[in-house]
């Protein structure tokens, strides 16, 4: 087929031989082109052009298969420009698994990818083999930046103009990074913490990794709801990063082996359900199966990890006891709002739990917003990769944040909530709307009764 | 490819953005929702008024160049396929509603709006528009037009063309003319608003429509009734009708699609029946009662084994959805689902069935038939694999054979899915030799150069209408 045996062609060639070995025909055609995803997508909505579409990108992967088309940078940056939420699976009628066919093509555009620039490639290669696979290290870079947060560094950095060299994006999300606990959840309170009343189920709390660094708090209020609807919790300490990054990236080996090693921790714990307090982690620990289905010696492991996989929201509503809210003081109603974790969403398949959590809280008024269901642009490292279309979409979002009049803006992801956090930075709501964590804020309501 | 002066003069109509001819582009405009057909076009443009859809067709005209109009591509029969190459011509930046009357109750909009987004609109205005296509969450109102789009409650309301009543159209040489207009009754000339509606894009690019709204009914049920005999089902619909009442929905699932639709859409729908009827009415409260209790009562006498009235508006819609996502929910038995529509005068429905159950017997090939049973519109599935070439093979036998059926039954090959590719070499079985030279003689006049969606309708060489037996 290639006459000219330019480097880039030979780069071209191999891979579209990796891309024809790692993606799944039967997947492929199993899509019938109904279109009825296109309305789903994010990223076709923003700008109706069929190739940002879940099935345009579908025809974009076959064509290459089917050796129609090069797989070239274009292709690539349309592969890169999905978000990844996934709002395309539950629409699609055939059940075309698309969430695997992105990361398949990810994987095998990573393998080949010439452009990245130099430092691209060094600090992904320090995150994914370095930090990620090392709950302390993440916790090193936790530490780094608590003290550029409180040593001083910041306020002069601010100060001096010195965050002027850093992208907009990038300025803007250093303004509403929450300040770093000193510690995780297990160095605060313990691995083990008795259920109230009698014990329904023995649960696994999976902390997360950047999660237990910026959302400590999160974590622990996580384990006070979960004893007070009456199960035990153990926080495995040996768990680290679940590699949902690292799959969405095109890293799939680092997520495997992140997932063997979570594996062995949680099945030592020997729990009944491992619950995640993460839409974006809880998605990938749910599909650890597949992420090991050809592994013949930890499948069957990874089969058992997957079943035990639950949100904390969806626990609690299906098999907790009720929680207790304390009566609302008069006049103090208060209006609050959600926005779906995608992965949650479309992946856990929990959009109701939260919902149903949120109206049992005495005197609060839930208000649904238009297109909650939609991603908010945060995507994992979607924001850093791709600023412009993730800002467009965060504009769209927080027009529709603003119509809702709620003083709360409630998610369940910790990349939604710092995306939330953003955009009320951004649009001026400082003040009138806050977001925050829906374990939080239940939690915070639930306090109320004992004071 | 397009010649650099051509590419030159499109972009300066439209812009740099909206003229795009990279690969891209080319590959996710070479298909459209109809099974194993793909052609790349040359370019894909994207106007944003009449006036630049009338500068870009004098170009296409003078270099004689294809132009394919294309709303969001769901059709089901080659219809927006680029099948000799050119120009796509997508109207989603046409996309508005530019008028609302609410004392003529008409609409003015633009070709490539939202049909879903359309109806929500209008209902909050209190009005009705009543073509409901299982794709319009997606399908725009001007490729329901160029398909002349059917749904749910054609029996009753009727499908597109009783609801377009006005045109703006941009000619093959760029003319603009208007037909119809905000008028119930116009017989100026020949009725050229219907004959462009269903004109699959071969005579002229829609730039505007004006549409019939209706008021909206008052009150509605939904029914359920299921059979363990097909055909008792199928004398069900022919005895509704006799007896005078038009349903606003009858539609008929048979047992494999019922699986499959309750795998999808967890309904809890009984797996051992071999079919069910879904009925609706609307109207007056006192009158759908009573047509509720006559088509009971209907049921009861061709031996309904189970008889359920959705309780509440959330568990109809939710019996409404499941049947409308039926065609994709097939998919999921068999990678390629290849979905016709042969439509028979609704008293020849239980016959139409029967015949389509021989035939795939016949041909050992599965399908599921599923269909608007009350306007006789049939939507015969076959789910099959298109990397199985003999399969696929003995699949068109059948479906050759479904239309040689559905015409002798006093029926149609295509019901609401419109000629296309797919159907193009059959289409003289329906109309004759002397229909199709009509039908020629019309394009002719239109569209002397023959560009718009050329290869589509009218086929190179009509199939013998004679059925060999390949068993």
């Amino acid at each position: 087929m290639i006459v000219d045996k330019t480097s880039e062609n030979i780069r071209l060639s191999s891979l579209t031989e990796k891309l024809r070995l790692r993606l799944d025909e039967d997947q492929l055609t199993n899509c019938m082109r109904c279109g009825f995803c296109l309305p789903a997508c994010p990223t076709f909505a923003e700008t109706g052009i069929e190739a940002e579409s879940p099935r345009g990108r579908i025809a974009l992967m076959k064509a290459v298969k089917d050796g129609i088309m090069a797989p070239d940078v274009e292709f690539e940056e349309q592969m890169n420009h999905c978000l990844g939420c996934r709002a395309c699976e539950p629409a699609c009628p055939a059940d075309v698994k698309y969430g695997q066919l992105i990361e398949q093509t990810r994987d095998a555009i990573e393998d080949h990818t010439e452009t990245h620039r130099g430092w691209v490639k060094l600090v992904r290669r320090t995150a994914f083999q370095t930090i990620f696979p090392n709950q302390k290290r993440v916790r090193w870079i936790g530490k780094g930046l608590r003290f550029y947060q409180t040593s001083g560094m910041r306020k002069l950095a601010r100060k001096t103009g010195a965050m002027k060299m850093f992208p907009k994006h990038l300025r803007e999300m250093e303004q509403i990074l929450p300040e770093v606990a000193l510690h995780g959840v297990v160095e605060q309170i313990g691995i083990r913490h008795p259920a109230k009343g009698d014990t329904i189920a023995t649960v696994a709390l999976f902390r997360g990794c950047l999660m237990d660094v910026l959302f400590a708090d999160t974590n622990i209020h996580t384990v006070d709801l979960l004893t007070e609807a009456g199960f035990e919790v153990v926080i495995p300490e040996q768990q680290n990063c679940c590699g949902a990054m690292h799959a969405h990236s095109g890293e799939v080996e680092g997520a495997r082996s992140l997932a063997r090693s979570n594996i062995r921790v949680f099945k030592a714990a020997g729990v009944d359900y491992i619950v995640s307090n993460a839409g974006g982690c809880g998605a990938l620990l749910l599909e650890y199966d597949h992420l090991l289905h050809k592994d013949a010696q930890w499948k069957d492991d990874a089969k058992w990890f997957a079943e035990r996989v639950i949100d904390v929201s969806d626990l609690l509503v299906r098999f907790g006891r009720l929680l207790v809210f304390p009566e609302c003081k008069e006049n103090q109603s208060i209006r609050i709002t959600y926005q779906d974790s995608c992965h949650l969403r479309n992946v856990m398949r929990a959009s109701d739990a939260p919902r149903r959590l949120m109206r049992q809280v005495n005197g609060v008024e839930f208000v649904e917003m238009k297109e909650a269901d939609r991603c908010c642009g945060s995507a994992g490292t979607y924001t850093l990769t791709q600023p412009a279309m993730s800002g467009q979409i965060l504009d769209h979002k927080m027009q529709h944040a603003r119509a809702t009049d709620a003083q709360y803006l409630l998610t369940s992801n910790p990349g939604c909530l710092l995306q939330m956090m953003h955009g009320i930075n951004q649009h001026g709501l400082n003040g009138q709307m806050k977001a925050v964590h829906i374990v939080d804020f239940l939690h915070e309501r639930m306090c109320e009764a004992d004071e | 490819m397009l010649q650099p002066e051509v590419r030159r003069e499109l972009i300066a109509i439209v812009g740099e953005s909206y003229m795009k001819d990279d690969m891209q582009s080319l590959v996710t405009h070479s298909y459209d929702g109809t099974p194993m057909l793909q052609s790349l076009p040359d370019a894909v443009i994207y106007p944003y008024n009449t006036q630049q859809v009338s500068e870009v067709m004098k170009v296409l005209n003078r270099q004689r160049i294809p132009v394919i109009g294309r709303g969001s591509g769901t059709n089901l029969c080659g219809g927006t396929v680029p099948i000799q190459g050119g120009v796509v011509m997508v109207m989603h930046r046409m996309n508005q509603i530019l008028e609302v009357d609410l004392e003529n109750l008409t609409a003015l909009v633009q070709p490539g709006l939202n049909t879903k987004h359309f109806t929500t609109h209008v209902e909050q205005l209190g009005l009705f528009y009543p073509p409901d296509p299982s794709s319009m969450s997606i399908s725009t109102i001007g490729g329901n037009i160029a398909e002349c789009s059917g749904g749910l409650r054609g029996l009753k309301y009727g499908t597109t063309k009783d609801y377009v009543i006005g045109l703006e159209a941009v000619l093959a040489n760029g003319d603009i003319i208007r037909t119809g207009g905000k008028l119930m009754k116009d017989v100026a000339g020949y009725d050229l608003t219907k004959l462009l509606v269903g004109s699959e894009g071969t005579l002229a690019i829609i730039t505007e429509a004006t549409l019939k709204l209706v008021p909206p009914p008052k009150y509605k049920k939904t029914m359920l009734a299921m059979y363990k005999d097909l055909n008792g089902a199928a004398r069900t619909v022919s005895k509704i009708i006799e007896n005078l009442i038009i349903p606003a929905t009858l539609e008929i699932l048979d047992n494999s699609t019922i699986r499959v639709v309750d795998a999808f859409a967890n309904l809890g729908l009984p797996l051992h029946m071999e079919a069910i009827l879904l009925i609706e009415q609307d109207g007056d409260m006192e009158s759908v009662e009573r047509d509720i209790a006559s088509i009971t009562a209907i049921c009861n006498s061709e031996q309904a084994e189970q008889i359920s009235v959705a309780e509440s508006a959330e568990e109809a819609e939710r019996l409404l959805t499941a049947r409308r996502s039926a065609f994709t929910a097939l998919a999921r038995l068999r990678p390629t689902t290849i979905l016709e529509d042969a439509t028979v005068p609704r008293s020849k429905i239980a016959d139409m069935i029967m015949e389509i159950n021989r035939i795939a017997a016949k041909h050992q090939v599965q399908i599921c038939t599923f269909g608007h049973a009350g306007d006789g519109n049939l939507h015969p599935t076959a789910l099959t694999d298109a990397r199985n070439a003999d399969e696929i093979h003995r699949v068109e036998a059948a479906f050759e054979e479904i239309f040689e059926a559905a015409i002798s039954l006093g029926g149609t090959i295509t019901g609401e899915h419109g000629v296309g590719m797919v159907k193009a070499p059959f289409l003289e079985w329906k109309i004759g030799k002397s229909g199709i030279e009509v039908m020629k003689a019309i394009k002719q006049s239109f569209d002397p150069f023959n560009i718009l969606n050329p290869g589509k309708v009218f086929a190179k060489e009509s199939r013998k209408r004679v059925v060999i037996d390949r068993g």
